[in-house]
């Protein structure tokens, strides 16, 4: 759906929904419908992408939208602004809201760049008093900000903060002691420093709602008693995530009381276990027979891996990306978990450990492969392409993949991609950087060529290794439904980018680091960019003078860059564009230059 | 200062004469560009490498002044002693050459040559001179922006994980192999490295009782080292007084260090034995001048332990 200045319009008719046909005017067609039919039958529409489309087919059927739209996804919170938001729909009650660039995730980004909620929380107040659900990703949120949220919807129900920093838990404390309707709290990969662990303890004396608990990334101790009392009190929860605070033992009895959990995040799994706990703790995982998924798993060793064997059965999706399993112990948990559908695991189980996913999970969709030494340069374990090859041939309904090694090969790849075309998502990071294929010693073109090829509904494509123009001139070509590209350390010059840039359609997000990319192939996406949600280029060779140039042709674009020198002749060594109906911020930190 | 002729030993120096080629475009075959590329890191995990000037090729000892300043004496007796027990393994893959330098690949990526510029295939598209080299300071943000331990130079965000993520792990401990028995017996194997060591070695911890066993078995295996010295001090004591340890520090040329499940280096011989081996992840013989600053530090480490 090509973005267009429509879907934001600031000043939307003002007419309620039932005046909409006479604001066409004399010659305007009248409505098949009455209003209140065509807003009947827009209320089953959900998706937000079919409702941007409905809005456009004509004045009243953007009307119609607007008043029932309950639910707001906003992909670049620095696209639009509160009040934009705030004027067009009147209804709001559930938020999703993205922030920061998707790098800022490794530390590519200063702390204080901005994507704070508080100013969007101040508006939602004010517009938005029954609002229920929030949804942050790579979100600034200060505890300022929780209380606020905490004291100005009533109604409040469900809070997910994915990848967000900022705040303490005094700020958790607010939410909890104040949301009495509270049924989800969803913390997930936020950077915490300190963490006090007593917010769990101000959940109200008969708090019974909650439905999602995940606290398993806050590193705090919390009361285990206001734990075992909370989760026996709700007796509607699904969703319980703890942090490596709990022990075994502990979890024991947490399930004792929730046996109807769908999802268990277990806490740590390593401690010194009488016979009798040992039964204890596997009768109780055995009991948990609704179980889906599984993470956490922080230390567990193969002696007592065993322990949840029992609640395995049932099991779609198995993360264990938190600890560091062998192959063997890893091929053993395996043949009890006959239903997998998506697996993350870490690069301990090897090749080998692979080979028996490659055996025993035949409905496998998702496999995420980490590397659990990341930096450890010394180190040549880990997976590598025969690992990868060994799932291809088994699990041919294969269609997401993110995967770290350390060495690969064009004809692996090719053999991959043939087994399973089926691919929407392909994020291969070969960890060198301009590693090349260790075979033949020649760049990975024609293995990520062959992916652009053959997977036709490819969605999303990260590349690695040693890369020319010429892997880009094959993205352009082939991956017709590609939305999302990540580029690293690739590429000989401007045409690589260009090739992209013409030849993919459907590009939403591109991100770019460490290339010999220059002004050239920046300014030669300038029709497109508004097309996106955002472009990213780091250490790549734009200077300031390009992204000048870039922003003064295109107003509709805000072009911000972080560089040591601001003349126009230095590197722009961060580079993020993206499209905007709402200028150039205003929250902009000294450091970023916005055009 | 030139290069020493040690480096012969490593069957490298004749393709290190085209050292002005490290960053050249036609990459010939893998073997010869890693080892073209290698340089010993010989400082401090925690140590920047100084960014690598041209016409190097393979130096065992850092030309840079910014590092710890070791003599260069003991490496010289450590690599022609260790001539014959190693030259073999280096004759084979280029690809062990790599695993000389811990770092090897922190400096390719801050150096501007290795953008590539000039394509894989010659086509010199982009003059060297527009790209400037990745800043240094880019470092700096690692130890501000992230947790990973500061020993390990790297590019920023480079493998792309996530914050938390890379803490879980990097601290977990060391491989176990599979156990059948559940009476909770595990083989411990811990890395250690030796500062000016080509290599690494792999011990099993489970397979000592004391320190004295672990010294004495380090001191075989590294056999051209002075840790003889620090081993005599625990000849029928568990722990040592802080005063001790200072002199042996002053004494010996190395000393014996560790990592532990929090990321910090220790100095081995504080905790009693069980719990030195329950919170040992990897062990370190450093250099001894370079080691004085962990003693009080460990000391107040061990008094919060449980």
């Amino acid at each position: 759906m090509p973005f267009s200045k429509n879907q934001m319009d600031p000043d939307p008719p003002e007419d309620s929904p039932s005046n909409s046909t006479n604001s066409e005017g004399a010659n305007a067609p009248q409505s098949p419908f009455p209003d209140e039919v065509l807003e009947k039958v827009l209320s089953f529409i959900d998706s937000h992408k079919d409702r941007s489309s409905v809005s456009l087919v004509r004045k009243d059927w953007y009307n119609a939208e607007r008043w029932t739209r309950a639910k707001l996804f906003i992909g670049n919170c620095y696209a639009v602004s509160p009040e934009i938001v705030a004027r067009r729909f009147p209804r709001i009650k559930s938020v999703i809201l993205k922030g920061k660039p998707r790098f800022s995730d490794f530390n590519m980004l200063p702390r204080d760049w901005g994507a704070n909620v508080h100013s969007w929380l101040v508006v939602f107040a004010k517009v938005y008093p029954f609002l229920e659900e929030l949804r942050l990703k790579r979100m600034f949120v200060t505890d300022e900000s929780l209380e606020l949220l905490a004291k100005s919807f009533p109604g409040f129900k469900a809070l997910s903060l994915l990848s967000c920093d900022g705040f303490s838990g005094n700020g958790l404390k607010a939410i909890v002691s104040h949301c009495r309707n509270l049924t989800e709290l969803d913390i997930q990969d936020c950077v915490t420093e300190d963490f006090a662990g007593d917010w769990l303890s101000s959940f109200p004396e008969n708090f019974a709602s909650l439905e999602i608990l995940n606290f398993a990334s806050l590193n705090s101790e919390v009361s285990f008693d206001d734990l075992e009392r909370l989760v026996s009190q709700c007796k509607s929860l699904r969703v319980l995530k703890v942090n490596e605070s709990i022990t075994l033992d502990l979890l024991q009895r947490l399930l004792m009381h929730a046996s109807q959990l769908t999802e268990l995040g277990t806490g740590s799994f390593s401690q010194e276990l009488t016979p009798r706990q040992y039964e204890e703790i596997e009768r109780a995982f055995s009991n948990c027979k609704n179980l889906q998924v599984l993470s956490g798993l922080w230390e567990a060793s193969s002696l007592y891996l065993p322990l949840i064997y029992g609640a395995c059965a049932g099991l779609t999706f198995l993360n264990l990306s938190d600890v560091a399993l062998q192959s063997g112990e890893f091929a053993k948990l395996l043949a009890y978990c006959p239903n997998l559908r998506r697996l993350w695991v870490t690069d301990t189980v090897e090749d080998k450990g692979l080979e028996a996913v490659g055996s025993t999970c035949p409905l496998l969709e998702e496999l995420r492969v980490f590397p659990a030494d990341p930096y450890d340069r010394d180190q040549r374990d880990g997976v590598t392409e025969v690992g990868f090859l060994a799932v291809s041939r088994g699990c041919r309904k294969l269609h997401y993949v993110l995967y770290f090694c350390r060495r690969m090969t064009n004809a692996a790849v090719v053999t991959i991609v043939r087994n399973c075309p089926n691919f929407t998502h392909f994020r291969l990071c070969i960890m060198n950087p301009r590693e090349p294929d260790y075979l033949t010693n020649g760049p990975m073109d024609e293995g990520f060529g062959a992916v652009a090829k053959t997977c036709t509904k490819l969605k999303r494509l990260s590349i690695s290794g040693l890369l020319t123009d010429l892997t880009f001139e094959y993205i352009g070509k082939y991956a017709k439904n590609l939305e999302t590209l990540s580029v690293a350390f690739a590429g000989s010059s401007d045409r690589g980018m260009q090739y992209v840039l013409e030849g993919c359609p459907k590009l939403r997000k591109l991100e770019i680091r460490d290339c010999p990319f220059g002004n050239a192939a920046l300014l030669s996406g300038r029709g497109k960019y508004e097309m996106m949600r955002s472009l990213w280029m780091s250490s790549c060779a734009v200077t300031i003078k390009g992204c000048r140039l870039l922003a003064k042709e295109k107003p509709g674009l805000n072009v911000e860059v972080i560089s040591e020198e601001e003349n126009d002749e230095s590197q722009a060594d961060k580079v993020y564009v993206y499209r905007s109906v709402a200028g150039p911020r205003r929250d902009a930190p000294p450091f970023v230059i916005t055009f | 200062m030139s290069v020493p002729q040690e480096h012969d030993y490593i069957g490298l120096s004749e393709e290190n004469k085209a050292s002005d080629k490290i960053l050249s475009s036609e990459i010939e075959t893998k073997n010869v560009l890693n080892l073209k590329e290698t340089e010993l890191r010989l400082g401090l995990p925690g140590s920047e490498s100084p960014e690598r000037k041209s016409g190097n090729g393979v130096s065992l000892f850092w030309k840079d002044e910014g590092n710890n300043g070791f003599s260069q004496s003991p490496l010289k007796n450590f690599v022609s002693g260790a001539k014959r027990d190693f030259s073999d393994a280096i004759k084979g893959s280029g690809k062990w050459a790599l695993s000389i330098n811990g770092g090897s690949e922190g400096d390719l990526e801050k150096n501007d040559g290795l953008f590539s510029p000039r394509g894989y295939k010659g086509n010199n598209t982009l003059p060297e001179k527009e790209i400037p080299p990745v800043k240094p300071v880019e470092e700096k943000k690692i130890e501000s922006g992230n947790n990973t331990p500061a020993n390990k130079a790297q590019v920023v965000g480079w493998p792309p994980i996530r914050s938390f993520r890379k803490n879980t792990l990097a601290t977990n401990s060391p491989k176990n192999s599979d156990v059948t028995a559940k009476s909770g017996s595990r083989c411990l194997y811990v890395k250690v490295s030796m500062d000016g060591a080509p290599y690494l070695r792999k011990i099993d911890l489970k397979t000592y009782r004391s320190y004295m066993e672990l010294s004495s078995a380090l001191e075989k295996m590294f056999s051209c080292f002075t840790i003889g010295q620090y081993g005599e001090g625990f000849a029928g004591k568990e722990r040592l007084s802080e005063s001790h340890i200072m002199d042996l520090l002053h004494g010996s040329e190395y000393v014996l260090t560790y990592e532990d499940k929090d990321g910090d280096w220790m100095l081995v011989g504080d905790v009693p034995w069980e719990m030195f081996t329950d919170s040992c992840k990897r062990l370190r013989i450093m250099k001894g001048s370079d080691a004085i600053g962990l003693a009080p530090r460990t000391m107040q480490k061990c008094k919060s332990q449980k």
